[in-house]
């Protein structure tokens, strides 16, 4: 019996699971894919917005203010690739400057700090590269990026750390309500937990079906992205957005927190819960955006075009509290944006929300942070030379686009929640993550794998299930 | 720190034929680094033939090919380090990290840029779709196939008609693999004529040009690939969709010399090669580097890698030799003119070459009879007559010295097309 099942490992999971993990209470997470953060934290524009956005008084503008705050010392101390670049929300015409004005003033009252609004003039000194259309700009200096996956799974080991159970591969397919419990069925196996948190993002209005919780809809919505090689690091210093509309924030150009240059995303709604396809339309609306920030964009530098799904759902609101239509059922859906910039300050709010709900918790005294994972690339030369001297892994260069070494893969392969496939390796170490998006480096890690699991290399996956990466051994054929 | 005359980075065919002909030239204390576990570069995945015709006047496979070279290391006192990855260049100190013997700074006189290429991916060339994985690079499937000993997938379309594609789509047929198609975008191939002879045709394998991958299914692994016809701006017609039932899409769609040490050493590069500026020593913008190889430029054959190479070593030691100092010579710029995509190199120092200069430049569409012409301030000094030109095919003229001299100012390179055809 689980004081509390969560049911899903990504960015909104992986926070509660952190939180309540500093209190004696027992808890797991669920997540129906072989690794965590592998929905929409996997595939997002990483931006840790400043809090100007969201209607004064909702729940998204309370979390998102304090979600800022929360992720730069969270991002710092575990060494997860954050850059406060600060955003900026640029004006092209006197009805966008009043629209800057408005963010302005509602940024005051949800309590973002620092904020102006500048002038052309100012703006392109700070951008010289955006469009000479531009006539000025809000620049809000708490904006932020960071890696959403290594958020995520920074947050996943301090739970696991502080003894979360994590079991990946179980997908719910049932929940019971007992009178003071549930039982949840997942992945063949059967959990009972005194309270459930669904955290099941694009699937959350699936699973709160399943207990008769289901007073909200999912509406998916898709976006697609292009992902710059480094060398284009120079167009942007901070995160530009254009004006938001009724569809969304718009398409944004901002540095990523590990250094690339991200473009996107478009806006589609009515797409399946797992289409995250491409489309020469959406890639070539993206383009068209874009150009209106800047026309700077070489798009031969692009190594990787992707798409992700918003949880957006048919509230204004995000869903977090207990269902009103079961008790100790705590729903954490329609996490919509700012709901990366939010996810900390969320699993700090469900340990309110679930001591509300009557769990009785005790901080514990001996709560510790994970060990944080080490980015070979970024030490001097000096701790270079010392990484390699205390352990020689260090100095086999794995992935040599962003110099990832054979150390820094053990590692993640010594954590608490191992790495199965190719890209449980690149979420953690960035492998294949550079311009040749794996071409040399997908093969000698997949040998690491075989090796680190003792399996056949037809065995080892790519990404999801059946996502093989060899079919066959010469021989075997015919 | 360790000090060396030439540092060779990279030993591949470039590297080893840079460092053999450095050594030949006196000078004897010479390291080569390599991030692989043995020399040979990628000619080691290369086990078709076909390798050698001009520099050995044999047909040889790829690993007999590197196995020459290796062997005439191996008869000097050159050192090769293993293992080892370069991390940085700064002012000719080699930042260098291996497993062995963990962060290392070496100081050399001269420095030899070898690191070669790796192949263009699915980003620059926005094949739009889903995110199913088995989308390779057609080298990346070549290792897996001829070191690892695996197929990647059985049912197979390639897109692009690059060499390492042709060569892939008959290797894996052979291997048991079913290739149901090569698309090309352009209207014509970018492999050797004799590639796609040997590699398709020989085999019934269907090439499809002027057409390009629209979608890719799967959710998560390839289950299918479209393919469209495009229009003359390289936009798919609709209507003209082909949709094939597979596993794998193989991209075979150029080549990119890898250049992020010498970028990082800011060093000159030059954004239609995307390798280094060189001269006609093969010396880059920073004085005593030299480049040569893939890293330089894209080259179709192995044979004119070891030529180049060969000439990057000789300068290299020359440089050594002299003290590190390069003679003050008048420079000539190389312009491309009509229908020149490079030309490498890009400047001739005139002292630095002895009688001739050879120039490399690829064409940018195909030309079936040619002129190339050779301008100086609008003064024709050279022309060349050729057949047949192709994107896919590197050509070379040789430009003597007396003739260099003479010009004034820059000099034009173009390929016009012949109207009248003399039989």
């Amino acid at each position: 019996m689980y004081d509390v099942i969560i049911i899903g490992g990504g960015v909104c999971g992986a926070a509660i699971a952190m939180y309540l993990s500093k209190y004696d209470i027992s808890c797991c997470v669920l997540e129906k894919e072989n690794d965590v953060a592998v929905g929409t934290t996997r595939a997002n524009s990483g931006i840790v917005h400043a809090g100007y956005d969201p209607e004064p008084e909702t729940l998204m503008a309370r979390l998102n203010v304090r979600g800022n705050e929360l992720t730069e010392e969270f991002c710092i101390k575990m060494g997860v690739p954050y850059k406060k670049c600060g955003s900026m929300v640029i004006s092209f015409n006197s009805e966008d400057e009043e629209h800057i004005q408005k963010l302005y003033e509602r940024g005051i009252i949800n309590g973002v700090r620092g904020m102006e609004i500048i002038n052309k003039e100012e703006l392109l000194k700070r951008e010289p590269h955006l469009s000479d259309t531009v006539t000025g700009a809000l620049f809000a200096p708490s904006g932020a990026v960071v890696n959403p996956w290594r958020l995520c799974l920074a947050m996943c080991e301090t739970a696991a750390e502080n003894g979360v159970e994590f079991f990946l591969e179980c997908p719910v397919t049932a929940i019971e309500k007992l009178p003071t419990s549930f039982i949840v069925t997942a992945g063949g196996k059967q959990f009972e937990g005194k309270y459930v948190v669904n955290a099941a993002g694009l699937y959350s209005d699936k699973i709160a079906e399943m207990v008769g919780a289901n007073d909200f809809e999912i509406r998916p919505s898709k976006g697609q992205y292009y992902l710059l090689d480094k060398t284009s690091n120079w167009i942007v210093n901070s995160v530009i957005f254009q004006c938001p509309t009724e569809k969304g924030k718009g398409v944004l150009v901002s540095p990523t927190a590990d250094g690339n240059i991200i473009v996107g995303p478009n806006a589609e709604s009515g797409n399946a819960r797992d289409d995250v396809s491409t489309t020469r339309e959406g890639l070539e609306f993206v383009r068209q955006e874009a150009s209106k920030t800047t026309e700077k964009i070489n798009y031969r530098e692009n190594i990787r075009s992707f798409a992700g799904l918003r949880a957006n759902s048919d509230q204004k609101d995000f869903i977090i509290g207990e269902s009103p239509l079961v008790r100790h059922f705590i729903n954490v859906a329609g996490i919509k944006s700012p709901g990366l910039s939010s996810a900390i300050a969320i699993g700090e709010y469900l340990v309110d929300v679930l001591g509300d709900c009557g769990l009785i918790m005790y901080q514990k005294h001996d709560w510790k942070y994970a060990k944080p994972q080490i980015c070979f690339a970024e030490l001097s030369n000096e701790e270079k030379a010392e990484y390699c001297r205390k352990n020689p892994k260090f100095g086999n260069v794995v992935c040599r686009c962003n110099t990832v070494t054979e150390g820094e893969i053990l590692e993640a392969l010594n954590s608490h929640i191992k790495p199965r496939t190719l890209d449980g390796v690149k979420r953690r170490t960035g492998s294949g993550m550079g311009r040749c998006q794996g071409g040399f480096c997908g093969e000698k890690i997949h040998e690491i794998l075989c090796n680190y699991y003792g399996l056949d290399p037809k065995e080892i996956l790519w990404d999801k299930e059946t996502s093989y990466i060899v079919a066959e051994k010469v021989g075997d054929a015919q | 720190m360790t000090k060396r005359d030439i540092v060779v980075i990279g030993a591949g065919p470039a590297g080893l034929a840079a460092a053999i002909a450095a050594y030949n030239a006196g000078v004897k204390d010479i390291l080569i680094i390599e991030r692989d576990k043995e020399m040979g570069g990628i000619l080691n995945q290369c086990i078709h033939n076909g390798f050698g015709l001009h520099r050995f006047g044999e047909e040889l496979s790829g690993p007999e090919y590197a196995g020459k070279y290796i062997d005439m290391i191996k008869d000097t006192d050159i050192e090769v380090k293993l293992g080892s990855m370069v991390l940085s260049i700064e002012n000719k100190i080699v930042s260098v990290i291996s497993e062995k013997n963990g962060f290392e700074q070496i100081e050399a006189k001269a420095i030899i840029l070898a690191m070669g290429c790796r192949e263009r991916n699915r980003g620059p060339i926005f094949v739009p779709g889903g995110r199913g994985r088995g989308v390779f690079t057609a080298g990346s499937a070549q290792r897996y196939l001829n070191i690892n000993g695996y197929l990647v997938g059985k049912r197979v379309v390639i897109l692009g008609s690059g060499d390492i594609g042709l060569i892939m789509a008959r290797r894996m047929t052979l291997e048991g693999a079913k290739v149901l198609a090569v698309a090309e975008i352009m209207p014509f191939t970018n492999g050797l004529a004799r590639n796609v002879a040997q590699c398709l045709e020989d085999y019934d394998i269907p090439l499809y040009l002027s057409h390009t991958v629209t979608n890719v299914l799967g959710k998560n692994r390839v289950e299918g690939v479209v393919l469209s016809q495009v229009d003359e701006n390289n936009n798919p017609i609709e209507g003209t969709e082909k949709h094939f039932e597979c596993d794998t899409l193989l991209l075979s769609v150029g080549l990119v010399p890898e250049n992020e040490i010498t970028r990082g050493a800011g060093i000159e590069i030059d954004p239609r090669t995307n390798g280094a500026v060189v001269g006609a020593d093969m010396q880059t913008g920073e004085p005593g580097v030299f480049a040569c190889g893939n890293v330089l430029h894209v080259h179709d054959l192995v044979d004119y890698v070891s030529a180049e190479s060969e000439k990057a070593g000789l300068s290299a030691a020359k440089y050594v030799i002299s003290g590190c100092v390069n003679s003050k010579s008048e420079v000539t710029y190389i312009q491309n003119g009509a229908n020149v995509g490079y030309t490498v190199p890009q400047k001739i120092e005139i002292d630095s070459i002895e009688k001739n200069a050879e120039i490399f430049f690829r064409v940018r569409k195909k030309i079936r009879y040619c002129d190339i012409v050779v301008e100086s301030e609008g003064v024709k000094i050279a022309s060349f007559r050729r057949e047949y030109l192709a994107p896919g095919e590197m050509q070379k003229i040789v430009l003597p010295k007396v003739l260099l001299e003479k010009a004034e100012g820059d000099i034009t390179v173009s390929a016009y097309e012949r109207e009248e055809v003399e039989e």
